[in-house]
């Protein structure tokens, strides 16, 4: 497969990314679920689970809806020390160019900043991500965050 | 109130010989948290290493802890499960670095002495040293016996796919250890099916180690912490219950069985209850009664000082406590399904696997309120806790509003901790 794509598609993935890491790290979120397409995968997985075949995510949600119900969580129910997190997103490496989709990943790092607390590393891993053109643009079909962390510093409660 | 007149004391002081209100020190001291080690982890009880299905073939191995001692499940060429300490009987070091994998043998690198899966010594490089111009120089004194310096052993016990080991030697058989009411809900859960790996979630908790158990022995929070129980209708205060525990009240289980009676808010008193909430996708509520329940929607049994085993609805698990100093342990969950689960089963184990672990939907403000006790007690070591819900007594009960369960774990850790060395 040749991984060849126009200037105009590329603009719009990159500005993806960038608008995804914008979003997650604003504290709307609500914002995050409209990056997905309706049916999509979303995943949070340890590498070990990943690599050993193992099905287990740390968070698998398969609908737009799933996403949504996350929030909710986030906002109304899941008790939790508040945070900010910041995330820094590698130029995404493009796999496979298809018709109207691509698979590509990205290094991620997401740093955590609890208040009155110094910033420490949080979550790194990389994005293994199915993006799809759709009528409101660019959207993740797919997206796989696969995290070399090892252990969890207590937990996550905000999207990756 | 205080007993102790100091802020910092030394020793946990009671108020009296109940177990309602728990010292914070018991939770802060290193001292304390020593003798846990030894009393707890390393002599007289059985602590989890993990399941069968983690090392199906002859030579493989599983790389875990009991207590802050580094300990390796092996199976041998003959299907036999050992746990050997990964400390190599030389110069001491950790030697196995993977944390699983298959070998014919373990070698420490550093001068590689060799041991079999079992734990035998069976190498010992230039043991009978080099010979040069006719002459022997050096190796391993004429009186070193291979046999003297294997890999410190383990006993094991297995029951139903699970492996269990001990340092002691004269530890008490497995089910004597258990006992009848929490072996009859062990084999519920384990009742001789072979096990299928689904996954791990691995986090580091700040908090002291028996603050799990605790949470897991307290039926008082989930209603009130988990309001996403609440929201969806999974937790319910008509819910029947059941609270057991060993006749040393070590080991519990919580037992409960989902109400259907009446709408939600005539049972419960939870503010945060909506009722009109709904989720937007309803599989993570997708559940399938299986017939091993036996009738109880969720058992939750805590295996002291060193496990968890999860039964909430389709989702089973197997949380380790793994403790690293006073006021931090790694959690390590297993999640694992049955041979005989089609697809779908599978796939709703795993989505229901979204409420558990260190992200999920109720777990992870389990871990949240352990860190928040702990900074708490780390700055009022001479305070205590209260759990005097219920009573202040121990016993079984037929309900949740009671915290008997934690009262009942420190009844037998001040048996065991009092007594003398
Ligand atoms: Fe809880």
């Amino acid at each position: 497969m040749t991984t060849t794509l126009n200037f105009q598609d590329w603009l719009a993935l990159t500005q993806l990314y960038a608008d995804y890491a914008s979003a997650v790290d604003s504290g709307n979120w609500d914002l995050w679920p409209e990056f997905f397409t309706d049916d999509c995968v979303y995943r949070l997985q340890p590498r070990e689970n990943h690599e050993r075949g193992f099905p287990l995510a740390t968070l698998a949600f398969t609908s737009k809806g799933m996403l949504k119900d996350r929030v909710y969580g986030i906002k109304e129910t899941l008790f939790h020390d508040p945070y900010y997190q910041r995330h820094v997103v590698g130029t995404p490496v493009i796999r496979e160019v298809g018709e109207g989709r691509f698979r590509c990943e990205a290094n991620y790092a997401v740093f955590r900043t609890k208040l009155s607390d110094a910033s420490t590393v949080f979550n790194v891993g990389r994005y293994l991500d199915v993006v799809v053109h759709t009528p409101d643009g660019l959207k993740f079909a797919s997206r796989e965050c696969i995290y070399d962390s090892e252990m969890i510093p207590n937990s996550i409660i905000y999207p990756i | 109130m205080n007993a102790s007149s100091t802020v910092f004391p030394d020793q946990p002081v009671w108020e009296d010989d109940g177990t309602h209100r728990i010292p914070f020190v018991a939770y802060t001291s290193e001292a304390i948290y020593r003798k846990e080690l030894e009393r707890f982890f390393y002599r007289n009880h059985w602590c989890y290493v993990g399941l069968e299905a983690e090392v199906p073939n002859p030579g493989d191995f599983k790389r875990t802890a009991i207590g802050e001692r580094s300990v390796i499940l092996t199976r041998d060429a003959d299907g036999a499960l050992h746990v050997v300490e990964n400390v190599c009987a030389h110069r001491g070091m950790r030697f196995c670095r993977e944390r699983h994998g298959n070998r014919k043998e373990f070698v420490c690198p550093y001068h590689q002495w060799s041991y079999t899966l079992e734990g035998d010594l069976q190498g010992v490089p230039f043991r009978r040293g080099v010979k040069q111009d006719g002459q022997v120089h050096g190796g391993m004194p004429a009186d070193f016996k291979t046999a003297d310096h294997g890999l410190t052993k383990l006993k094991v016990a297995t029951r139903g796919g699970v492996v269990f080991a001990s340092f002691d030697r004269d530890v008490e058989p497995f089910e004597d250890y258990l006992g009848p009411t929490i072996l009859g809900y062990f084999d519920r859960l384990f009742n001789g099916r072979q096990l299928k790996i689904l996954g791990y979630n691995r986090q580091r908790i700040p908090g002291n180690w028996k603050l799990m158990q605790e949470n897991i022995k307290d039926p008082y929070h989930p209603g009130l912490l988990h309001t996403w129980f609440v929201t969806f209708g999974l937790w319910r205060a008509d819910n029947k219950s059941q609270l057991r525990m060993d006749d040393r009240h070590r080991h519990a289980a919580m037992i409960s069985t989902r109400g259907s009676a009446g709408t939600a808010e005539q049972v419960t008193q939870v503010s945060s209850f909506k009722e009109s909430m709904q989720l937007y996708d309803p599989s993570f509520l997708d559940i399938v009664p299986e017939p091993w329940w036996g009738g109880p929607t969720a058992v939750m049994t805590t295996i002291f000082p060193s496990v968890i085993l999860q039964q909430q609805v389709n989702s089973v698990s197997t949380r380790h406590i793994q403790p690293d100093g006073h006021g931090s342990f790694d959690f390590v969950w297993t999640h694992f399904g049955f041979e005989d689960d089609d697809e779908a089963m599978t796939s709703r184990r795993l989505t229901q696997a979204n409420l558990f672990g260190p992200a999920g939907f109720v777990s992870a403000d389990d871990g949240e309120v352990i860190e928040f006790s702990q900074e708490a007690f780390e700055s009022k070591p001479f305070h205590r806790t209260l759990a005097e819900l219920g009573g202040r007594e121990v016993e079984n009960t037929e309900h949740m509003v009671t915290e008997t369960l934690i009262r009942g774990m420190y009844r037998y850790w001040r048996d065991v901790m009092e007594a003398p060395a």
